[in-house]
Formats: C-alpha cells, sequence, structure tokens
C-alpha cells in the first residue's frame, strides 16, 4: 500500500514535472538576475574604479567623503541597504528633479542603482589593491613618455591592474550574482522570487527551490572554475621570471 | 531624531527596546554560527589538503555546494524543503517547534554550514601557505600526519590567517540580516517593523546602521588584538597593509601568488 496521505513527504513523491511547466517562467526570473547581475558589475566597476583613483591620488576632501562612504556601506548587510534606498532614492531623486516631491521610480530601476551603488564599494577596494602592485617605475616610465595621465592609466597602469585583480574581480561578481537573490525582500521576481511565486500556485514548493539551488550550483561552480584558471594564468609568468 | 526609540509600540513596549531585542538575535546567531563554523571549517579545510583522496574530494564537494549556491535559497531550503524531505513525524516535529526556535535553528544550522565553506577556504590557503619543510620535518620527528597535523601545521596555518578571518567574521554577523527571510527577528526586521509601523524610516534604519557600524568596530578591533597576540613574529604584515589586505576580501590566493 503506498501512503494515504496526499501530502508529498517522501523523496518518492517528488515531482518534477511542474518544474519543467514553470520553466519558461522560471527562465526569465534568471533573465532578471543576469540583468542585475550585468548591470551592477558595469555601474560598479565604472564607479568603483573612480572611488579607487580618488583615493589613489588622496583628492581633499573626495577621497575621505570616498572612504567613509565604503566604510559604511562595507560594514552594513545587504538587506539593509536595499531598504535604505529604496527608502532614500525617491526622496533623494524627487528634491533634485521633481521640485522636492517624491518620485516613484519603481522597485526595479531601484534594485539596479542601488546593486551598482552597493558594489562599486567592493570592486573599488579591489581595483585600489590593484593600483598599489603596480610598479612605481611604470608611472615614471609614462612621465620619461610624456603620456597624458589619462593615457597613462588607459593603456599602462589600468590593464595592468585589471590583469593582477581579474580573478578577485570574477570572485565578487560571483557573489554579487547569488546576492541578487535578496531583491526577493522587495517581492520583485528574479530567479527565486520566480520560483516562491510559481510555488505559491502551485504548492511544489520542494521542487521549485530544490531546482534553484541546482541552477545557481551550476552557475556559480563554472564561474568559480574560471577563476581558477584566471588564477594560474596570473601566476606563470611570475614563476618564469624567477 | 532618534525620538521614536522612546516611544511605545501595539504592545506596550518602547520601540528601543524592539531594536535591543533584534540586536540581541544578532549577536546570538552571529556568536554560535561562529564557533560551528569556525569547528567544521577547520576540519574541512584539514580535509582539503588531505592525501586522502577520498577525504580531499569530500571536503572539496562540501565547499563547492555551499559557497555556489546563495545563502537565502540556502536558507528556504533549510526551512522549507527539509522538513518536507524527512520522514513525516519529524518532518512535523520540527514544524512545529515553539516560534522563535522553529526559525531560529534552520537559520543556525544554515549560517555556521555556509561561513564554515569559506573558513575551510582560509584554512587550507593557510596550510598551503606553509613551507613543505614544517610537514617534512614533522614527518623525520617520527610523527603521524594526524599528529603532525595537530602539533605543527594546523596551529601555525591558525596564527597566520588571522587577518583573513576577520572578513569572515565581518560577514557572519552581516549575513544573520538573511535570517529574516525566514521569520528571524533580528536587527534588520526589527528596524523595518518599526519603520513600517511609525513611518520613522530614517529614525529606524538609521540606528540599526549605527549598530552595525558599532559592530564592524568591535569585530575588527578584536581581531586585530588576536592577530597581535597570535601573529608568527617575523610574518605578520604592518597595520597598513593588513588593512588593504582585508579590504582586498582577506586575499585568499594572494598569499602564494
Amino acid at each position: 500500500m503506498r501512503q494515504a496521505a496526499g501530502r508529498p513527504d517522501a523523496m518518492s513523491d517528488l515531482d518534477f514535472t511542474v518544474v519543467l511547466r514553470a520553466w519558461p517562467y522560471l527562465l526569465s526570473g534568471l533573465q532578471f538576475s543576469f540583468a542585475l547581475t550585468v548591470t551592477a558589475f558595469a555601474i560598479g566597476m565604472v564607479l568603483g574604479t573612480t572611488f579607487a583613483l580618488i583615493q589613489h591620488h588622496e583628492v581633499p576632501v573626495l577621497s575621505q567623503v570616498v572612504r567613509s562612504y565604503i566604510a559604511l556601506i562595507r560594514s552594513i548587510p545587504l538587506i539593509l541597504v536595499l531598504f535604505w534606498f529604496f527608502f532614500l532614492v525617491p526622496v533623494v531623486l524627487g528634491r533634485f528633479v521633481g521640485g522636492g516631491r517624491s518620485i516613484p521610480i519603481g522597485p526595479t530601476y531601484t534594485a539596479f542603482i542601488t546593486f551598482g551603488l552597493f558594489e562599486a564599494a567592493y570592486y573599488s577596494e579591489i581595483i585600489r589593491v590593484g593600483l598599489r602592485s603596480v610598479n612605481k617605475g611604470q608611472f615614471e616610465a609614462c612621465q620619461a613618455l610624456a603620456l597624458s595621465s589619462f593615457d597613462t592609466y588607459r593603456s599602462v597602469i589600468m590593464p595592468q591592474v585589471l590583469k593582477v585583480a581579474s580573478p578577485i574581480i570574477l570572485s565578487q561578481t560571483i557573489i554579487l550574482f547569488q546576492d541578487t537573490s535578496l531583491v526577493y525582500v522587495l517581492s520583485l521576481t528574479d530567479l527565486v522570487g520566480a520560483a516562491s511565486k510559481m510555488a505559491q500556485l502551485n504548492g511544489r514548493l520542494v521542487e521549485m527551490y530544490l531546482t534553484v539551488a541546482v541552477i545557481y550550483l551550476a552557475i556559480c561552480s563554472a564561474a568559480s572554475q574560471c577563476v581558477a584558471v584566471l588564477r594560474k594564468r596570473n601566476e606563470l609568468p611570475r614563476v618564469v621570471r624567477q | 531624531m532618534f525620538d521614536v526609540l522612546f516611544e511605545r509600540g501595539l504592545d506596550g513596549r518602547l520601540y528601543g527596546l524592539y531594536l535591543l531585542s533584534g540586536l540581541g538575535w544578532t549577536l546570538v546567531l552571529a556568536f554560535f554560527g561562529w564557533w560551528i563554523a569556525f569547528l567544521i571549517g577547520i576540519v574541512v579545510g584539514v580535509g582539503r589538503t588531505a592525501s586522502n583522496k577520498i577525504v580531499s574530494i569530500a571536503s572539496r564537494l562540501y565547499v563547492e555546494v555551499f559557497r555556489n549556491i546563495p545563502l537565502l535559497v540556502q536558507m528556504f531550503l533549510w526551512f522549507f524543503v527539509l522538513p518536507e524531505l524527512l520522514p513525516s513525524t519529524a518532518g512535523s516535529w520540527i514544524k512545529q517547534m515553539p516560534p522563535p526556535w522553529g526559525a531560529f535553528i534552520p537559520a543556525l544550522i544554515c549560517l555556521a554550514l555556509y561561513t564554515a565553506a569559506r573558513i575551510a577556504e582560509q584554512v587550507r590557503a593557510g596550510i598551503e601557505a606553509l613551507p613543505r619543510g614544517q610537514s617534512e620535518a614533522s614527518a623525520a620527528l617520527g610523527l603521524a600526519p594526524s599528529q603532525a597535523y595537530r602539533f605543527v601545521i594546523v596551529p601555525q596555518a591558525m596564527r597566520l590567517i588571522v587577518p583573513s578571518l576577520t572578513s569572515e567574521v565581518m560577514g557572519i554577523y552581516k549575513n544573520t540580516s538573511v535570517a529574516m527571510t525566514i521569520g528571524v527577528l533580528e536587527l534588520t526586521a526589527e528596524s523595518r517593523q518599526i519603520s513600517e509601523m511609525t513611518f520613522q524610516t530614517f529614525a529606524a534604519f538609521g540606528s540599526a546602521t549605527l549598530i552595525y557600524l558599532s559592530l564592524a568596530l568591535c569585530a575588527y578591533q578584536l581581531m586585530t588584538y588576536i592577530d597581535d597576540k597570535v601573529r608568527i613574529p617575523g610574518t605578520g604584515m604592518t597595520k597598513r597593509r593588513r588593512l588593504l589586505f582585508v579590504a582586498a576580501g582577506g586575499g585568499k590566493a594572494r598569499r602564494h601568488e
């Protein structure tokens, strides 16, 4: 006799066909997770590089402001940062654009802005350390060649920084991709959001969350293999040199 | 601005007490989670470097699984999925745990196992950073591999990795906030509750932010103190370099680059 109860409480009662039916919806959620990751990566890298350069050159006032911002963002949890920005972004935008009235721009755009600004603090620290690893002679050589400071950074310094920092940047991006799941607290439909909404409809919570876990595991494991490859590639020339 | 903390909520408690009880849960989660994670992390980290193939593959698998699934999803797995997969008596026993514990225990297990995977990687990096001579000398002195790990390798590796453990300590108290998604009323959850009940969003989130900031400061000071106490003479970094090192996320592989 099989169990009489209808509750799926044993492994054998799992029914993964519900996942197949929910697949298009999950995929659209995953697409949003990717979009959020890519946007936050772009904003974060541009802002982060700017922050790092400001600190590297010890620009008065600005560098203190940037340093405090980074310290603050890095010591509070991302969920709290999300709540902060959800509250602040419409108010701040309203003050500058809407003549004092707050402008609701919707949770999606706020998420993009929040993740970009949040990640900037992390990328900035990575790039700052990268900048310090560049030999001083490189700067002096650029001066001797009469390169403008823009050309110095664009063609000489930044390529070296990015090469040294690429494994750490990629691991940070993997963390970012995992962190995008936290938009769940704002009821957005990323991969986790899609799964949980689907689970509410079809009651198949176990299958949905297990699938989500496997999807994340596959993507992030593949990406961590790339980190290992990048790391190896960075190590080689050093060995040869010595 | 923080007047709201001295007002009373619907249940007659001061809002300030809401925050304090949230802080309490955050600290309890972070503290116990840390010690469980630390123990498992050392075992798995040693396992990663073991010569036994089965042990090292199992440890690697552990790290890969727990590091590559988002903490939020892991929380859901422990809280929603595990009770359904267990035999129905055990499952319903878990589901019927009284309110704070029903969410707290899954959150604690989840946070501890997740952090353990990260600590294991640091321990492995520490062990690999030691000169080979250390294990060779232990073998020459007639120590069994387990003795070599216990008396020579692990103690030195632990002293080396204190700076990179700092970022894990700072990570775990921040990660406790994810427990709010399964209903643990920790600091972030309480501050949101205050903001929703009073509409004093600025004061509510502001005070939570200040508390998190002071926690970060305490954690950092504590780890710096420990590092000064246990650092192997001659191997340490200057304070400034250490700051940069931690800032770069602990620099897992940077040590042997």
